[in-house]
């Protein structure tokens, strides 16, 4: 009989070690330290800290956040103008060592930022270290309030300054470097090569993405506005999720970048999805909307769903997965034009609701067809016509209705590269009945 | 302290389905499918756009969802609340064949209703004057509704009725529990805004029924149904007995003397109004209350849910009995019964016969066909009492004459005699404005995916 082990979810990412790769990312959930350690009593594996910076600490405003709800979904997207801590550094460093000393095992990670001159960072680098800290995040992402002071995403978005201040930090730091990333830029690979190049050890991302949450259309005054005015905000939450998926691919399977170690965030509400970050090639991951949504008690959850994932793939450890989808990320014309797939629309699973119907009709390849004879209203494919778009199947309520499946066309595999290569020679319409 | 009075009030006919909260509503109508050629919309005699105005109350937009609702059926407020929808719009939900509860449609488009009511004001107007006269006999569902379709399409209106409030049954008929009075009264106020003039406590006799004809370029009939019928047995005429529109009627004028008035009472008749009655008399305080019905439960036309709720309400329900006699001295004091079974389609009553004591008797065995109304118009009738139309305009046999509503269906639901009322607006119109063309207002056809029509549907409904 095979051994059943408890599969270990303990991590190392960028030399710093937690006994599971779930964190609290830098926000209000980690603003104090009698929080952090509730969260800790909860069992999160590591927590950043609620970004430090200077003394005087800044001021904040209210309101701070907004939300996006989806039909009857509360908070599919959030926003938030908040700064930094508005608390005293020396009440943080205080607290940050008292965390340390009580939960040895867990990471400590403190999210730092200081005007870009040399000085500044090295102060607070030593602070932090003297606290307790076992590795330093750099917040070169917050994309309000901040970068209008010339820190956060202002730093972040250019490659030269994200070099720079990497170069400072690890100066005078003796434990790990994460750089954070900001989302707001044209392409994520560039500060990621410049935080490589400045001596980082890892980076992490997404931070938030330049946001408007939306105008009160009675009164004609922007969404969540502090006394009538808004500025822009910083957006996250589930609805993220995808980009921030993908800039965590990209600077994983950038040839430049490899294997710098990743600390994905973004919209991670669930274990699967903290497993989708994983299999990308990130080694921790960093949760906020979701725990503001319901608090710390989620990691139990978390915890749970990735070990018993783990147990039904047979994985011991992280390293068995990470990573493990990213090279099936590819430029598109790596993929195969020869692939072909056609939807078919399970009759007994079918409620009649004729969304696909309408939704191909109008806007895909109008190959859903209803016989109406006898009343009926269920639809089915014109499999000859169907291109295979996936849209019929997005659109149906039901699970498991609708099901792409693919033909097997016998012919050899195409890619956009091989048949430029080859003089637009050798491609054989698929979507035409073979 | 509120009196007895006012405490039955309160908590025996108070209504059983609120209104939804904002929130619950934008929940359940984010639950719609917005389905393509939804049956819901064909299940509805008047083709609201159902999924349509969902999607209004959805995105925030409750006026507009009040607007596509009224747009098709002029009494959409009452239906969302008197509507039986477990027969017609939610029971063809396709959540059904998915074994999850069907969308609440008729509490969304109470919603949408409601925002427009609480705007006090309708999204339409009256069109522009067509120089031409319609007269409409009855303030029901049916003749409201033709009303107000005829003021859009520019007609000055005339509405009698000979009752003192206007709505028909809407008013005087339904459970309280379901729509009160008074809601009945505020959208009939919302639609005469259009402008058509209403003259209650006018009865349409002989010589008014000539001036009609003579004054009016056309005449609407929606009348309704005639009295309740008789039992025909011995003991009718004790005191005691009573007809269920009339106690309905008493009941909905929130009669101090009828809380609490009977004892024991004993309602007569399988369906809906029947049902009705049984469930009342519990409610005003009586403390046994029995329901009987000649044949089987198969062949009573009364919904399962209203069945279901008398019970609920502890009346006791009778079956295969067969009234012989209402017993009593001077007043009622019990029925007697005579056992019956079914025996090759046919009912066979039994010589043993038993008795039920009682101090009342509701008689609710359906209404009777007033026959002579139709004939004052010169219009023809079918064997069964009900006016022959033609079931695309709702003309009768009278040229200038039109009828719908109860007196041509025999007797259905508000929505059938809303639906109608908009057919035959749009029948007047077509014989007033030969080759005019139906506006958006008047579609009261559903067009379906393949462009075919959907007439009239075939509504699953029980009797009256
Ligand atoms: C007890 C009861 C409960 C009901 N509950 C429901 C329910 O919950 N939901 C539902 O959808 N349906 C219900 N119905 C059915 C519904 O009320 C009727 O189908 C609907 O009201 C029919 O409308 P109508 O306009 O054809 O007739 P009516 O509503 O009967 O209106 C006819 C009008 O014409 C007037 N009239 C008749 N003759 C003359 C004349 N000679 N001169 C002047 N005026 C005249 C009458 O006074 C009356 O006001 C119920 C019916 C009853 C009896
Ligand atoms: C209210 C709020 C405050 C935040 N403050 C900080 C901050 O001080 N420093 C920082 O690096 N990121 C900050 N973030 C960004 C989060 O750390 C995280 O990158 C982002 O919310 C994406 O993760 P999520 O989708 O799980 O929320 C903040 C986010 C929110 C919602
Ligand atoms: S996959 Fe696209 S093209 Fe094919 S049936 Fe579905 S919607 Fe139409």
């Amino acid at each position: 009989m095979k051994k059943k082990t408890k599969p270990d979810l303990s991590t190392d990412c960028a030399g710093i070690k937690s006994p599971n790769p779930f964190w609290l990312a830098s926000a209000p959930p980690t603003n104090s330290g009698a929080q952090i350690m509730r969260a800790f009593e909860y069992g999160w594996g590591g927590a950043v800290w609620k970004t430090l910076g200077e003394d005087p600490p800044v001021i904040n405003v209210t309101s701070r956040y907004g939300a996006m709800d989806l039909g009857g979904t509360k908070v599919a997207g959030f926003n938030n103008v908040e700064l930094i801590t508005d608390r005293p550094l020396s009440v943080n460093l205080k607290e940050m060592y008292e965390v340390k000393k009580r939960f040895g095992d867990r990471a400590v990670i403190a999210s730092l930022m200081v005007p870009c001159e040399r000085k500044s960072w090295h102060d607070i680098v030593l602070k932090v270290q003297d606290a307790g800290a076992d590795g330093v995040e750099l917040n070169f992402g917050c994309p309000h309030g901040m970068s209008e002071r010339g820190m956060g995403a202002a730093v972040g978005q250019v490659p030269d300054y994200v070099k720079m201040v990497t170069e400072f930090v690890k100066e005078k730091s003796k434990i790990p470097v994460l750089v954070k990333l900001t989302p707001n830029i044209a392409d994520v690979r560039f500060p990621a090569r410049a935080a490589k190049a400045g001596g980082a050890d890892g980076v992490s991302l997404i931070n938030t993405i330049n946001s408007l949450m939306g105008v009160d259309v009675e009164t004609l005054v922007p969404k969540f506005a502090v006394g009538g005015k808004a500025a822009h905000g910083g957006y996250c939450g589930p609805a993220v999720k995808p980009i921030a998926l993908n800039m965590v691919t990209q600077i994983a399977n950038d040839p430049e970048t490899k294997g710098l170690p990743i600390s994905g965030i973004g919209g991670i509400s669930t274990w699967s999805d903290a497993v989708e970050f994983l299999l990308l090639g990130a080694t921790s991951v960093q949760l906020c909307t979701a725990v503001m949504h319901h608090g710390y008690r989620i990691v139990e959850d978390l915890e749970a769903g990735l070990r018993g994932w783990m147990k039904r793939k047979g994985y011991a450890r992280l390293s068995d997965f990470v990573g493990a989808s990213a090279p099936s990320v590819v430029e598109w014309k790596h993929l195969n034009l020869h692939h072909k797939t056609v939807a078919s629309i399970d009759p007994d699973k079918c409620i009649g609701c004729d969304v696909c119907f309408i939704a191909c009709n109008d806007t895909a390849h109008q190959c859903i067809a209803i016989d109406r004879k006898k009343g009926n209203r269920k639809p089915h494919v014109v499999q000859s016509d169907c291109v295979g778009c996936n849209l019929c199947s997005l659109v149906c309520p039901v699970d498991g209705c609708i099901t792409m499946t693919e033909v097997k066309t016998g012919l050899k595999p195409l890619t956009w590269e091989q048949y430029a290569k080859n003089g637009m020679k050798g491609y054989t319409k698929v979507y035409e009945s073979h | 302290m509120p009196s007895r009075n006012e405490r039955v009030w309160r908590d025996n006919f108070a209504e059983l389905k609120g209104p939804l909260r904002r929130e619950e509503a934008r929940v359940e109508a984010s639950r719609c499918l917005y389905c393509y050629d939804a049956p819901c919309v064909t299940a509805c005699p008047t083709h609201i756009d159902i999924p349509r105005f969902i999607r209004q109350i959805a995105a925030a937009d409750p006026l507009g969802s009040g607007e596509t609702v009224l747009e098709a059926n002029a009494l959409g407020h009452s239906c969302a609340r008197v509507c039986p929808v477990e027969v017609l719009c939610e029971g063809a939900c396709v959540y059904h064949d998915w074994q999850e509860k069907p969308i609440q449609i008729a509490r969304l488009q109470r919603f949408g209703t409601d925002a427009v009511h609480a705007r006090g004001e309708l999204p339409f107007e009256a069109g522009p004057d067509s120089g031409k006269r319609v007269a409409v006999v009855g303030a029901g569902p049916a003749g409201v509704a033709c009303a107000a379709y005829l003021r859009r399409l520019g007609y000055a209106t005339t509405i009698f009725d000979r009752r003192p409030l206007p709505g028909g049954l809407n008013t005087f008929g339904v459970a309280e529990y379901k729509m009160d009075r008074r809601t009945s009264l505020e959208e009939l106020k919302l639609l005469f805004t259009l402008g058509a003039s209403v003259k209650t406590g006018v009865e349409v006799d002989e010589t008014l029924a000539a001036k009609l004809l003579r004054d009016f370029d056309a005449v609407f009939l929606g009348a309704g149904l005639a009295k309740t019928r008789a039992l025909g047995i011995p003991g009718e005429d004790l005191p005691g007995v009573l007809d269920a529109l009339s106690f309905i009627e008493r009941v909905k004028a929130r009669d101090a003397s009828w809380i609490g008035s009977s004892t024991a009472t004993v309602v007569i008749g399988g369906g809906n109004t029947a049902v009705d009655a049984a469930t009342q008399s519990r409610r005003a305080g009586a403390q046994a209350v029995t329901l009987a019905y000649r044949r089987g439960p198969d062949a009573m036309s009364a919904y399962d849910f209203e069945v279901a709720l008398a019970r609920a309400d502890g009346a006791r329900v009778l079956l295969n009995a067969a009234p012989k006699r209402i017993l009593g001295r001077g007043k009622v004091e019990g029925v007697e019964f005579a056992r019956t079974r079914t025996a090759r389609g046919k009912l066979v009553e039994e010589r043993a016969t038993f008795t039920v004591p009682c101090d009342r008797v509701i008689k609710a065995i359906g209404q009777e066909k007033d026959r002579s109304l139709p004939a004052l118009f010169g219009a023809a009738t079918n064997p069964d009492g009900t006016i022959r139309v033609d079931p695309r305009t709702l003309r009768t046999s009278a040229p200038k004459v039109f009828a719908g509503g109860d007196a041509v269906n025999g007797g259905k639901e508000v929505v059938n005699a809303a639906a109608d009322g908009k057919r035959a607006a749009w029948g007047i119109h077509l014989a007033l404005v030969p080759g005019a063309r139906p506006g958006p207002e008047d579609a009261y056809w559903v067009s379906t995916i393949d462009g075919r029509v959907v007439a009239p549907v075939q509504e699953r409904t029980g009797a009256r």
